[in-house]
């Protein structure tokens, strides 16, 4: 059970980029992950200390539910928050086959969803581990909000090139109107952290990325990691509004479709 | 800008960075100039005997793309570097933002002839300067999807406004604005008494809006109707013009009605653009010129032949429809007025126009 539901409900919608989720809960909590196209997977994790009552019986439950549907019910008072009210949640799962229960709580009014479960997908596996990172860097959030916001959307491809030499990185974008690169110095005041250790170009699907947008909006902090292969690793840090920190995650390989980077 | 033309038209002289927009049916031209005082840094590059001086177009909706978001960019954009490379036909537009953080946009370019409409502010018999709040405050009164005002001059040199009525329209289900100012509101005044302009209000709203934001005042300079009105604002750094076509006020009209503005010419095809320049390079009096210019009722008699062949291979281009809201297109070629003869007025009314915004 958890006292506001808002603090589910947020980072819900910064992976809800398709309808359906594999919901994965352990006892160290709960894991939503969302896929597209093989290619993208998000993650967000909600730790076990969030809520104010966590149990899972069994080692670990996995099931399919549809995102867009979950969040609808917990959303069911409305989405704005007036300071002082929320929604309280309870959420119980019986097993395989049984519905997911929710049991929302504002004001006195009680609201009872039950939203059927499905078997769950085999996830993909980036294989994607701090070892094998090449390329890391945390950027403070604010300074890429809005140039995520605003990315050239007619451009197929967003291009994100990392290197220890000039431009370090660079954000590019090939659309209608031209080309445009958005450069972030590294002794920028929104660089936390730049261990860059070889120069990577890579392409990725900017309608793929383009969600991510919403994580990005919520996090405070982003690092973003690129391994030998240009898969790329973006991970959210979120504070809620109790102040407790939670996770969203987006890995997304690299655009096959170009061999060589156009600078 | 963008109110008037989808294509910004740039071009460095002696005297600046010129910005232009010229709409679809050539009725309402714009030009911002920036005088080399407004940059910090303003190097229009060497121009060789042979080498013309930088002129580009790009389109406005690129071109706007890059400034969005006006209040952040304030906030966070510390300067902006336009540079040419005419080799890689790129415009290069660099943002210095706050955080040591660049945006360039790479912008691509087209070649474009010089575009220059011919007018004259002193050969106006009438002059109006306002504060630019006075305006806006005053067509606030006027609905947003109003075309066309008429400013006039009335019985005690008052100036009135007055949202402008087809003649068609029942006058039952019509609503009519009219707005009266006092001469002593106005900055000043000097107006050939009884006399009146219908103008396009949408395109004049772009322009009030920036007069407002820049606190400049507004001066309108005009003559009978049917010759260009024109605005201009004045300022140390800057120095902007609109000059619109008006109505004129021919009575006798045999033809349907169609909107104003509606270009009986297509989009000019490069013959046409070569014929133009070579005739506005000829005619050119620039803004402020000694002599009277010409009425803008010539035409390029002998080029008409050609112009009608792109006319007629264009299939989705509006044809040519004769003006019969008597707007003239302004200067920028063959202006059809009635009677005289022309591929426009013999090719027959495919499609007629309802009224709407030109």
């Amino acid at each position: 059970s958890l006292d506001n539901a808002r603090h589910l409900s947020s980072l819900l919608r910064a992976v809800h980029f398709q309808d359906h989720a594999t919901c994965l809960a352990t006892a160290s909590g709960l894991r939503v992950t969302v896929e597209d196209a093989k290619c993208i997977q998000a993650n967000a994790f909600i730790q076990a200390e969030i809520f104010q009552e966590f149990s899972v019986q069994e080692e670990s439950v996995m099931f399919r539910i549809n995102l867009s549907v979950l969040l609808d019910c917990l959303t069911i008072f409305g989405t704005s928050s007036l300071p002082g009210t929320s929604t309280a949640l309870r959420m119980c799962y019986n097993g395989y086959g049984y519905p997911l229960i929710l049991f929302l709580e504002e004001g006195g009014v009680v609201t009872v969803c039950k939203i059927n479960t499905q078997e769950p997908d085999e996830l993909l596996d980036f294989d994607f581990c701090s070892t094998k990172v090449v390329n890391k860097i945390i950027l403070q959030s604010e300074g890429l909000r809005e140039a995520f916001a605003e990315l050239d959307m007619t451009s197929e491809v967003l291009q994100i090139t990392m290197s220890p030499d000039k431009p370090y990185f660079r954000l590019s974008t090939f659309g209608n109107a031209g080309s445009a690169h958005l450069d972030y110095p590294r002794d920028s005041d929104l660089m936390e952290a730049f261990h860059c250790n070889q120069t990577q170009t890579n392409r990725y699907k900017i309608s793929l990325l383009k969600p991510s947008t919403k994580a990005l909006a919520l996090s405070c902090k982003v690092s973003i990691r690129t391994d030998a292969q240009g898969f790329l690793s973006l991970q959210y840090m979120i504070r809620n509004e109790d102040g407790q920190i939670c996770f969203v995650e987006y890995y997304c390989c690299p655009d096959e479709n170009i061999t060589e980077a156009e600078l | 800008l963008s109110r008037i033309g989808d294509e910004l038209y740039l071009e460095h002289t002696e005297s600046g960075l010129s910005l232009r927009a010229v709409n679809s049916s050539r009725s309402g031209f714009a030009s911002f100039l920036f005088a080399p005082l407004f940059f910090q840094l303003y190097e229009p590059g060497t121009a060789g005997p042979e080498t013309e001086l930088f002129r580009c177009k790009v389109h406005m909706k690129s071109f706007l793309g890059i400034f969005r978001s006006l209040p952040s960019l304030e906030k966070s954009v510390g300067k902006c570097l336009i540079l040419l490379k005419p080799r890689a036909s790129r415009l290069v537009l660099q943002l210095h933002c706050k955080y040591g953080v660049t945006k360039t946009h790479n912008l691509a370019f087209q070649e474009c002839e010089r575009l220059q409409a011919v007018f004259d502010t002193q050969s106006c018999a009438s002059h109006l300067c306002a504060p630019a709040r006075l305006l806006a405050e005053a067509v606030v009164h006027f609905p947003l999807t109003l075309a066309e005002v008429t400013l006039g001059t009335g019985p005690g040199g008052k100036i009135s406004l007055r949202n402008y009525v087809e003649d068609e329209a029942e006058p039952s289900k019509t609503m009519v604005t009219e707005l009266w100012l006092a001469e002593d509101e106005f900055q000043s005044v000097a107006v050939a008494p009884g006399s009146h302009i219908t103008f396009c209000l949408k395109e004049f709203r772009g322009l009030l809006s920036f007069a407002e934001a820049s606190n400049l005042p507004l001066t309108i300079h005009f003559d009978e109707p049917g010759r260009p009105v024109i605005f201009t604002l004045d300022d140390t750094v800057l120095e902007v013009h609109l000059v619109l076509a008006t109505l004129s006020d021919l009575e006798s009209d045999s033809q349907s009605p169609s909107t104003n503005g509606v270009s009986h010419l297509p989009a000019p095809s490069e013959d046409f653009a070569d014929d133009l320049e070579s005739y506005m390079a000829a005619m050119e009096t620039g803004e402020g010129g000694s002599e009277r210019p010409p009425s803008p009722t010539f035409s390029l008699r002998p080029r008409r032949p050609a112009e009608s062949d792109p006319e007629e291979e264009e299939e989705g281009a509006v044809p040519g429809t004769p003006p019969h809201k008597k707007f003239r297109s302004l200067f920028f070629g063959s202006v059809m007025t009635p009677g005289r003869p022309g591929p426009a007025t013999t090719q027959e009314v495919l499609a007629e126009d309802s009224e709407g915004e030109s």
